[in-house]
């Protein structure tokens, strides 16, 4: 059924529509909303899952590794300040193997205060062992948030599903909202292996020593790895259930084009209308638009790129002492089999507007640049 | 075989403790209160490392162990993951010491008692960060040496009166205990174990490396811990205490501190302060 | 150098406690040893109540205390109401 919703929205209702077991949340702008619609489903017999309204983001996600270790499936959602105060959780929840789903509203983090779309929120929790997922609009949020715990469940890796914010969060969007029997058809019960019960009594997270804790991790690897195929295959068995297909990468008009548009988030649908836009002018241009950032879909995006291939890697983001994060990473991923070469642009931080105009004069710098020159990261502000 | 307390351990011999423990011999009366049907969530503290690393454990029950300062929120999601599960008679059980309790864990310990959460949540204190090697905590009361707090004079600051915060919140039950009285602790836990709501126990838990004890007098410092009144015995149910111990004729503190190292700095005007406010407190108690 | 990447979906996810602590004999941490002096022991039960490591065993009138895991803290010594319990050092046995 088509519903107009705003991301935040979208986001509970695939939480529900998940047979989430056990909803935690703390309000944070931009995402409350999110957080106020569980409550309120949950207050009309809408949601019969356990609603947990915690005194902090710490607590949040502790409550959230208490719930999975007892078996739950579980949701939260946070932004910014919030998801850096649960950092030593994501960790916990990571190496617990647990398959928590989390939506992470974009925002920049602080100081000075900023209250609109950023990626260093997410980025900087990219250590932990979070699968990320960034969508670009509302109705890949809703499905995106389903898809993810298909995924975590199969690789027992945790997962956060990322929006912009306001830019998704707050704008409303035709959404097809599935129905709850092809949502089950979709989306099997959680059925974990060992959980807390008295009836079995073991012991979760005990202290291991230098052997056992490189091995937990190397699996951890592994299973991170393995994470990159089953989100391909989850993404079209989910193509073939509701007729959205999905993976790693999403490109655009990308066949014919030497220079690519890379873009996270709500910006691809920027970039693809800067892409028409260019092709109007003759120029072939493309987009390819980034869905996971963890597992980094490395192997996809070598097969994607061609020997001579020019990246406008636009980063919403940035590592102080490193440079954009996506650029730096796609640098890693290409080098050194692939010949193509990689133009970091900084834009929009601290929700800063990427307009299709900014990122055509992007495509068009790199288009026309000497790219046997060594690219340095270049700083880019919309000219309004 | 008649006993005072259950017989049966759900607490293995084998664990890593320091000789003459209070927190293991809390532990064994806790679990013979608690019974079979029961989960713990374990924060850093000194039971982290005493249960044994992985693949063991001295606890014959499940146990989750979790960040420092997320006993109670962990064990709010554990409740809740049970409950979801259709599991509604196991209960859940935060057992923290006083750094976890008094400092890094009081906004998540604040949050469960004021949602009322259905959870146990045990605080065995045994007055500093003893798993780090004895640094000053909340807990820590007035003139004792620590690591962090050292020279004659100890710590400068009274005990932080964690009782008065938790029972801010209206909890479901609360009570304290110490080991000396295990039959008192064991009865109090198999009443907590029967109330809905939160629940708060708070375990004056010796310690001989930190509070410079003989592990000999474990218990022994316990019950003159209070026989001297400085630490009382009672419970508080829908906001009414009961005192458990009334001590009639209370010894001088002086036989309780004298048996510690840590106190060792102490003035005989510091201990005369101290006698004072034990004094007043049981003054007040009988008006 | 062993190489952790030929098998690496063969290692575990995460370790879980399974086992008991009872395999840990502590009984070498023992530096004075307690022993009960049958004749005088009246079966009170306050060395087994107090034992923070759970060793001692009441199987008979006169308790017993297990050796591999008494770490000789001497709570039993200093709580018998009878003094029936002697401490000598392990040395000496």
């Amino acid at each position: 059924m088509k519903k107009v919703l705003m991301g935040n929205h979208a986001a509970a209702l695939a939480a529900k529509l998940a047979r989430v077991q056990v909803a935690v949340g703390y309000p944070i702008t931009p995402q409350t909303q999110a957080y106020e619609m569980l409550a309120e489903m949950k207050a009309k017999g809408e949601f019969p899952g356990e609603f947990i309204a915690a005194e902090s983001e710490h607590s949040v996600m502790a409550a959230i590794l208490g719930a999975a270790t007892a078996g739950a499936r579980t949701f939260t959602a946070t932004s910014s300040q919030g998801l850096a105060y649960m950092h030593e959780l994501l960790h916990w929840v990571a190496g617990s193997r647990l398959p928590a789903v989390m939506v992470d509203v974009n925002r920049a983090l602080a100081a000075p205060w900023n209250l609109w779309t950023d990626q260093s929120d997410s980025l900087s929790q990219r250590d932990t062992g979070w699968m990320q997922f960034y969508c670009s609009t509302n109705q890949e949020v809703l499905d995106t948030v389903l898809m993810s715990y298909k995924i975590a469940e199969r690789v027992m890796l945790p997962a956060m599903v990322v929006l912009d914010g306001f830019t998704l969060s707050h704008s409303y969007e035709p959404v097809d909202v599935p129905e709850q029997s092809e949502v089950d058809a979709f989306l099997p019960p959680y059925k974990p292996e060992v959980v807390l019960d008295y009836k079995n009594p073991v012991g979760f997270g005990a202290l291991v020593g230098p052997k056992e804790y490189l091995r937990l991790r190397r699996r951890m690897a592994a299973d991170m790895a393995e994470a990159e195929s089953v989100i391909e295959e989850v993404g079209r068995e989910f193509g073939a259930a509701f007729g959205r297909r999905y993976g790693q990468l999403d490109a655009y008009r990308c066949a014919d084009a030497r220079t690519i548009l890379v873009t996270s988030g709500a910006v691809g649908s920027t970039a693809r209308a800067a892409v028409d836009a260019l092709r109007e002018q003759g120029l072939k241009a493309g987009n390819l638009r980034m869905r996971s950032f963890r597992p980094f879909p490395a192997k996809a995006l070598r097969e994607f790129v061609r020997p001579g291939m020019r990246l406008a890697v636009v980063d919403r983001n940035y590592s102080p002492g490193a440079g954009g994060i996506w650029a730096q990473e796609i640098k890693a991923a290409l080098y050194p089999r692939s010949r193509a070469s990689v133009h970091g642009y900084v834009a929009g931080l601290g929700g800063g507007d990427i307009t299709v105009e900014l990122l055509q004069e992007v495509w068009k710098r790199v288009d026309s640049a000497n790219a046997s020159v060594p690219v340095a990261e270049t700083w880019v502000e919309d000219a309004r | 075989m008649k006993t005072s307390i259950p017989v049966e351990e759900r607490m293995s011999a084998g664990h890593l403790a320091c000789q003459g423990c209070g927190a293991t011999m809390s532990m064994r009366y806790a679990l013979k209160g608690l019974g079979e049907k029961t989960v713990f969530v374990i924060p850093a503290c000194c039971w982290t490392v005493l249960a044994g690393p992985a693949p063991k454990s001295a606890l014959d029950l499940p146990v989750l162990h979790s960040p420092f300062a997320s006993a109670a929120a962990t064990a709010t999601g554990v409740k809740a993951g049970l409950t979801a599960r259709g599991d509604r008679e196991t209960t859940v059980v935060a057992w923290a010491g006083d750094g976890g309790t008094f400092d890094i864990g009081l906004q998540a310990l604040s949050g469960a008692a004021d949602r009322n959460e259905d959870i146990i949540y045990v605080c065995y204190d045994n007055e500093a960060y003893m798993n780090t090697g004895v640094q000053r905590s909340g807990g820590t009361p007035e003139g004792a040496w620590t690591m962090s707090t050292p020279g004659k004079a100890g710590s400068a600051r009274p005990k932080k009166d964690l009782d008065a915060i938790v029972l801010a919140h209206h909890p479901a039950y609360f009570a304290t205990a110490t080991p000396a009285y295990a039959e008192d602790m064991t009865r109090k836990f198999a009443k907590a174990r029967t109330i809905k709501g939160f629940r708060f126990l708070r375990i004056l838990s010796p310690c001989p490396p930190g509070w410079k004890t003989d592990p000999k007098d474990s218990a022994k410092v316990s019950r003159l811990a209070v026989q001297t009144g400085l630490f009382r015995l009672y419970e508080v149910e829908n906001g009414r205490m009961r005192l458990n111990m009334p001590v009639a004729n209370r010894k001088p503190v002086g036989e309780y501190l004298r048996l510690q190292g840590r106190f060792k700095g102490l003035s005989a005007e510091a201990e005369a302060a101290i006698q004072a406010s034990v004094d007043k407190i049981w003054n007040e108690g009988k008006s | 150098m062993p190489l952790l990447d030929d098998d690496a979906r063969s290692l575990p996810r995460v370790i879980l406690s399974t086992r008991r602590m009872s395999e840990n004999k502590t009984g070498n941490w023992r530096t004075m040893r307690p022993v009960i002096d049958r004749h005088i022991c009246t079966g009170c039960q306050i060395c087994w109540k107090y034992c923070p490591e759970a060793c001692v065993k009441l199987t008979d009138k006169v308790p017993a205390i297990d050796m591999d895991f008494c770490k000789g803290c001497g709570i039993c010594v200093e709580e018998c109401p009878k003094r029936c319990v002697s401490f000598v050092p392990e040395a000496s046995v």
